[in-house]
């Protein structure tokens, strides 16, 4: 085979993958607009548009520019954050189930936001800083706790599951201390929400994703070569320390952020990196692609919430009805295959 | 091309935790040849193997590549003089073969750059020169055990280095296909002049491949020249606490060690077990 031949082979599978992640940004800019458009009053893409230029439109400049677009920015942001933290983490552990709602850390961040409105009764913000708190910190613990003597993905996997059931444990039981008042606000913390997006709920997370987000994808080619595992990444030259830590703590970041501003939406980080690799087929970086499909799950799911049933549900409730079935054929499959986890 | 590039060890200690593996080696691999690093298992051989390519740090001591300590020199400019073919390495689930060869030119390209001719001309030749080309729009994990390795040695052959080190290419092989792994490592050393390093487990394969042996036994180098001089059967009772002939292999000249075991051995009968030091004839201490 020739070299114009492997050129052909190779630039072929390159045009898929952009061609699909294009369409997946469109999708995205789609269901982003739609979410502008559609509520209990319709506004055409020209009143949006003026509005998002900042023109004064009757009724319009409200709905839109106080409602419709932060909540539809959170959603765009968050779903962003969750599966491009999601797909690192699967990446790099070099499994599906490695997602981070799964090992444990959106349980750190819902935990200490329950407990800093249940038992501290702290304001909003504050309550956003615990979040953020609790995902770093619980994510530091399930690092050390695995660390000892070597690091496999394995051991990350079970001890975070573990840390995850502890904590989901600890939740409940401050639930059901709860005042009947907390709880609704509480109940944010366990599905996740974009009810009540307001700008200063969407900014810290604006932030985060301005400054993680680069630094992770600049590292796409180096997770790529990770993916050979660490012996052959280092034979590579590939900084294997350095490149992980940026990678882990840009994913824990975003997670934070997105999980303190939205919830723990669930099943978003898990699902996002599998479709794409799904799409996009493997070889290439999934990070951008996962990307693109977490938002577009998020900001889909949540018209669905709102709009398809009579009463509306949070957009977690959604995702959860989405991700549960798949986390159980994953599972089913793991198992035909003869694997382990 | 002739290489010119050196690797050496220098009072080299390695440890996993407390527990020294190899202890105050020196060492210097000869370039432009095809070197051999045999010993029992546990003996330190692969340790030794991992600490030239940089993946365990020394306690104390240094490997020198071109006279500078690997520690000192940028990890992606090492990658440009020093391939590895670890043990058993892992390929991402469903990734096509030309793409995991190109993977080898990772050290080659800046950041964010794209596929320069040259990268694709040199995947080309690297899939020509391992008999994988038809292959190339494969997944890798549709191919054969024997075809997957050769892939991944043509990525190693991608990365485009004057010093090859491979830790048990052989294993998993059945005898066809090791032949094919070490005739290609050959043909690589002659063509390109790539100095070559292996820890292999087959004594009359490493016998017959290499240039140069290291025995390696408890961490040190017992013995190190051609295997024609070094493989004895005094090496390989010292070496692999085995009794051995050790005869010219018919096919190649080099030696060829036959294993005198406890049983299936025909006269004249094999020697009596040495007395062990210890211990008294009932088993009793």
């Amino acid at each position: 085979m020739s070299v114009v031949q492997i050129a052909v082979g190779r630039r072929r599978r390159q045009r898929r993958r952009a061609l699909i992640t294009g369409i997946l940004a469109l999708l995205v800019v789609a269901v982003y607009a739609a979410s502008l458009m559609i509520g209990q009053t319709f506004y055409s893409p020209t009143e949006v548009w003026a509005v998002m230029l900042g023109q004064t439109v009757p009724g319009a400049s409200f709905t839109v520019g106080e409602l419709r677009l932060p909540r539809a920015t959170l959603g765009l942001l968050a779903g962003l954050a969750f599966g491009m933290a999601g797909t690192t983490f699967q990446t790099m552990l070099r499994n599906p189930l490695a997602s981070p709602d799964i090992i444990g850390i959106t349980s750190g961040a819902s935990a200490a936001a329950v407990f800093g409105i249940i038992v501290l009764s702290l304001n909003e913000t504050a309550v956003s800083m615990l979040a953020l708190g609790g995902a770093l910190l619980t994510a530091t613990a399930i690092y050390l706790l695995s660390h000892r003597g070597g690091f496999t993905g394995t051991r990350l996997i079970l001890i975070g599951i573990g840390v995850a059931a502890m904590l989901d444990s600890a939740i409940t039981y401050v639930l059901s201390r709860a005042a009947a008042w907390d709880l609704q606000t509480a109940m944010q913390w366990l599905t996740g929400s974009l009810n009540g997006a307001t700008w200063g709920t969407v900014a810290p997370l604006a932030l985060a994703c301005l400054v993680a987000v680069p630094a992770m994808l600049v590292q796409g080619r180096a997770l790529g070569v990770l993916r050979l595992g660490d012996d052959s990444a280092t034979a590579l030259g590939v900084r294997v320390g350095p490149t992980r830590i940026v990678l882990i703590v840009g994913a824990v970041v975003l997670l934070a952020f997105a999980t303190a501003a939205a919830g723990p939406i669930a099943f978003v980080a898990f699902m996002a990196g599998p479709i794409a690799a799904r799409l996009v087929g493997p070889g290439a970086s999934p990070l951008l692609p996962a990307a693109l499909v977490g938002a577009a799950l998020v900001l889909a799911a949540d018209l669905i919430g709102q709009f398809a049933f009579d009463t509306r549900y949070p957009v977690g409730v959604v995702t959860g009805v989405l991700g549960a079935p798949y986390l159980v054929y994953l599972l089913i499959r793991t198992n035909r295959s003869g694997g382990s986890l | 091309m002739t290489t010119t590039h050196t690797l050496r060890a220098e009072a080299l200690t390695l440890s996993y935790g407390d527990r020294p593996v190899v202890a105050d080696l020196d060492l210097e691999i000869p370039p432009g040849r095809i070197t051999v690093i045999v010993g029992a298992n546990g003996c330190g051989k692969s340790t030794l193997l991992r600490a030239l390519a940089r993946l365990l740090a020394p306690t104390t001591g240094q490997v020198l590549l071109d006279g500078a300590a690997l520690r000192s020199l940028p990890t992606k400019e090492i990658a440009r003089t020093l391939g590895l073919l670890p043990q058993s390495p892992t390929a991402p689930e469903g990734i096509a073969v030309a793409d995991l060869v190109g993977r080898g030119r990772h050290p080659h390209q800046r950041m964010l750059a794209r596929w320069s001719e040259n990268d694709y001309a040199v995947v080309a030749q690297a899939l020509a020169d391992t008999g994988t080309a038809e292959l190339a729009d494969r997944p890798v994990d549709e191919l054969s055990g024997g075809q997957r390795q050769r892939v991944w040695i043509a990525m190693a052959l991608a990365q485009e280095t004057d010093i090859l080190l491979l830790d048990e290419p052989t294993t998993f092989l059945d005898v066809s296909h090791q032949i094919e792994v070490l005739d290609l490592l050959t043909d690589l050393n002659r063509a390109r002049g790539t100095t070559i390093v292996m820890v292999l487990h087959d004594i009359n394969l490493a016998a017959r491949y290499a240039d140069h042996v290291f025995a390696v036994r408890g961490g040190r180098v017992v013995a190190s020249g051609a295997p024609a001089e070094v493989i004895t059967a005094d090496l390989i009772r010292d070496v692999f606490d085995l009794d051995a002939l050790v005869v010219p292999d018919p096919v190649s000249g080099s030696p060829l060690v036959l294993p005198r075991g406890r049983h299936h051995v025909q006269s004249p009968p094999a020697p009596p077990l040495p007395p062990t030091s210890s211990g008294a004839p009932d088993g009793t201490p």
